[in-house]
């Protein structure tokens, strides 16, 4: 029996790779750069198995282009932003994503980015490189804001936002507020209390979204949801970047109406150069590096290869994504 | 001195009498020349301290954000009854000659005092107050960010956010080295060593150990495991120094000890500048022998711009912010206004350094 054909939209980390090229005939775009869409439609073409991770879509353009042998997708990645689902299951292909694995590293990163905003790390930089250290501007030169009896706000406590409330636990949060569509039984671990969206934004002092991307939330965070915040108020999104209306941030920003936020995700990826947000002090923005540890990318590059490999052989998946 | 049970029972006439001549000589004897004690404060501080100071105390200032130079630090000691002083004061033989026999205290506003000549304090029976505690959330939390940002690269990724290296995304670019499953070495399991522990639990570190002179009955909580500095250094994944400085362990981070650390191993120091040798860490990292460094302290401050330090990528230096939250800057410059009224008055200080 020959081996099955898949197109990778980008080589993941060797261990995955390996597994993959092991079983399969691979085709795959192997430069450094994000693949083109004229080359993942051409890529797909009479393929069994697609394996991908976020931005690269996979819509019903993408599965009509590779036609009806298409048995199995996978994605490195717990985002399912860019893949059409709903036509995924409608036409039987199975699709694989990699919850869990990247858990650690992304909530870790939410912190640092919190940390690195609300202790104005980049500005602190920046002032050792340029001078600015020495020749202080006021007397509480550089005080940031202190997690201590503050209260944050998680929007969406899933597995990323719960890991990252435990992990702010122990620096003296004295209220811990979640929203989103449902109750989770697992708020009382950090006894963090249901809320409102709307109550949220009023009573945070940390607002942290780590909520996964659906039609209704799309720009939820735009003019209305920032004056609602306080003015002491810290905005951070490391879940993905279309949650936020970028000009309303921008603004909010700028005119005082919160105080700082930090992102690692934003629309588009990468973020152009000349972007206002890059020149506001209060603003500090990293490269999607969520998940970026050795140890989870191995991890879901072996998740994402399993997961691929499976479908292809009508098993059932280590990890499908929710029904 | 009086002590009211002389008075006691006595007719309200010699009661009242009592209470007006011993307020009188009070205002004498709180002021040996008919005037209050003469407090000088070396910076412009938070208000906290001198609203606590100024009722009591006749109060000279060098109200800047900058050090005050020494010259006229020496001037202004002259006379004096208390010192309100920073880290960046250098409390000295000269300054306390220059200061005189009726210099009664000394209160810093910090927790380390390696800038203060203890034993000439203690021989001169100068107590001195310091303010521990009142920092330790607000530099923990500091530390712990500025590992983070140090493991996770955050410095040079935001940069690559401005500079274009963001574009060419690959499932292995900027890879950062996470806390799970990892090996925390404290040196100093203090106050702020213990803090800084319990904020990296939760990010999944496998094991605490801490080096230092005994064991730490805080190591119970976090499971710290006391070892020597050697076997620390060689099976940490993070190393931290969170230790007072002292005249043994100037420039304890030295090629020696760098050899001993892993090549993965990221080192962290939010305690003094003077604990690392700052050409042999310059060396570690240039050559990868350590992965990364992550400090907020460094000799000296401010760090010259042109110190090859900071053309290293994998080097991350903060400008001594460890305490920089408007909470802990309060509360220290308050807690040191007390250290000194307090000894003023007759008290105790509340934080006095043995």
């Amino acid at each position: 029996m020959s081996k099955p054909l898949v197109f990778v939209s980008r080589v993941p980390p060797p261990r995955g790779m390996g597994m993959i090229e092991e079983v399969c005939t691979v085709r795959a775009m192997r430069e450094d750069r994000f693949i083109r869409r004229e080359e993942m439609l051409e890529g797909v073409v009479g393929v069994e198995g697609i394996f991908c991770h976020p931005p690269d879509k996979v819509d019903k353009a993408v599965l009509d282009a590779a036609g009806k042998s298409l048995k199995s997708v996978s994605t490195m990645s717990v985002g399912l932003d860019h893949i059409d689902l709903t036509e995924c299951k409608a036409r039987g292909i199975s699709v694989g994503y990699t919850p869990g694995v990247l858990t650690d590293a992304t909530a870790e990163t939410t912190v640092s980015l919190l940390l690195a905003t609300s202790r104005r790390l980049k500005e602190a930089f920046s002032a050792v490189l340029d001078g600015g250290w020495g020749t202080w501007e006021n007397g509480l030169y550089l005080c940031g804001k202190t997690l201590l009896e503050s209260t944050v706000g998680i929007v969406g406590l899933g597995r990323i936002g719960f890991a990252v409330a435990k992990r702010l636990q122990p620096f003296g949060v004295q209220k811990f507020l979640y929203s989103g569509n449902t109750r989770k039984d697992w708020d009382s671990e950090i006894n963090a209390e249901f809320v409102s969206f709307d109550r949220l934004l009023e009573e945070s002092d940390f607002v942290v979204a780590c909520c996964s991307m659906n039609k209704e939330n799309v720009g939820l965070f735009n003019k209305k949801a920032f004056s609602k915040m306080k003015k002491s108020a810290i905005f951070i999104n490391t879940s993905r970047g279309v949650l936020v209306n970028q000009e309303d941030l921008y603004d909010a920003l700028k005119s005082g109406t919160i105080l700082a936020a930090g992102l690692d995700v934003t629309s588009p990826e990468p973020l152009p150069r000349d972007h206002p947000l890059h020149t506001l002090k209060n603003c500090v923005i990293t490269p999607h590096i969520g998940s970026a540890t050795v140890h989870a990318r191995n991890a879901m590059a072996e998740l994402a290869a399993r997961n691929l490999i499976a479908g292809l052989k009508g098993e059932a998946l280590p990890s499908p994504v929710p029904q | 001195m009086f002590t009211t049970s002389v008075i006691r029972g006595s007719p309200k006439l010699t009661r009242d009498l009592y209470v007006l001549i011993s307020r009188s000589l009070f205002q004498k004897s709180s002021s040996m020349s008919s005037q209050k004690p003469k407090v000088y404060v070396t910076r412009r501080v938070p208000q906290d301290g001198l609203e606590i100071l100024r009722p009591h105390c006749e109060i000279t200032q060098w109200d800047s954000e900058k050090p005050v130079p020494r010259d006229e630090l020496i001037r202004q000691v002259a006379g004096k009854d208390a010192l309100f002083c920073l880290l960046t004061d250098k409390i000295d033989v000269d300054v306390l000659n220059a200061a005189g026999s009726q210099l009664k205290c000394i209160g810093t506003m910090s927790v380390g005092y390696d800038h203060i000549d203890m034993a000439e304090c203690r021989a001169r029976n100068i107590p001195v107050g310091f303010t521990p505690d009142v920092l330790t959330n607000a530099t923990a939390e500091l530390t712990v960010g500025l590992l983070l940002a140090t493991s996770r690269r955050l410095m040079e990724a935001s940069q690559s956010v401005r500079d274009g290296g963001w574009g060419t995304w690959d499932p292995c670019w900027m890879l950062g080295h996470g806390l799970d499953g990892s090996t925390v070495g404290i040196v100093g399991l203090g106050r702020i060593g213990v803090a800084v522990a319990r904020r990296l639990a939760p990010f999944g570190v496998s094991r605490f150990l801490y080096s230092g002179h005994s064991p730490k009955d805080e190591a119970k909580e976090v499971g710290a495991e006391l070892v020597d500095f050697d076997t620390l250094l060689g099976s940490s994944d993070f190393v931290l120094g969170c230790c007072a400085l002292t005249k043994e362990n100037q420039g304890l981070f030295n090629k020696e000890t760098f050899s001993k650390m892993k090549s993965s191993a990221i080192f962290v120091n939010t305690s003094r500048g003077g604990l690392v040798n700052q050409q042999d860490l310059y060396d570690a990292l240039v050559s990868n022998q350590i992965a990364a460094a992550g400090v907020d302290v460094t000799s000296p401050e401010p760090l010259p711009t042109d110190s090859p330090l900071l053309t290293l990528t994998n080097c991350v230096v903060l400008p001594h912010i460890g305490s920089a939250t408007e909470k802990a800057r309060g509360a220290m410059s308050a807690l040191t206004g007390k250290n000194i009224l307090s000894f003023l008055q007759g008290d105790k200080m509340p934080c006095q350094i043995k």
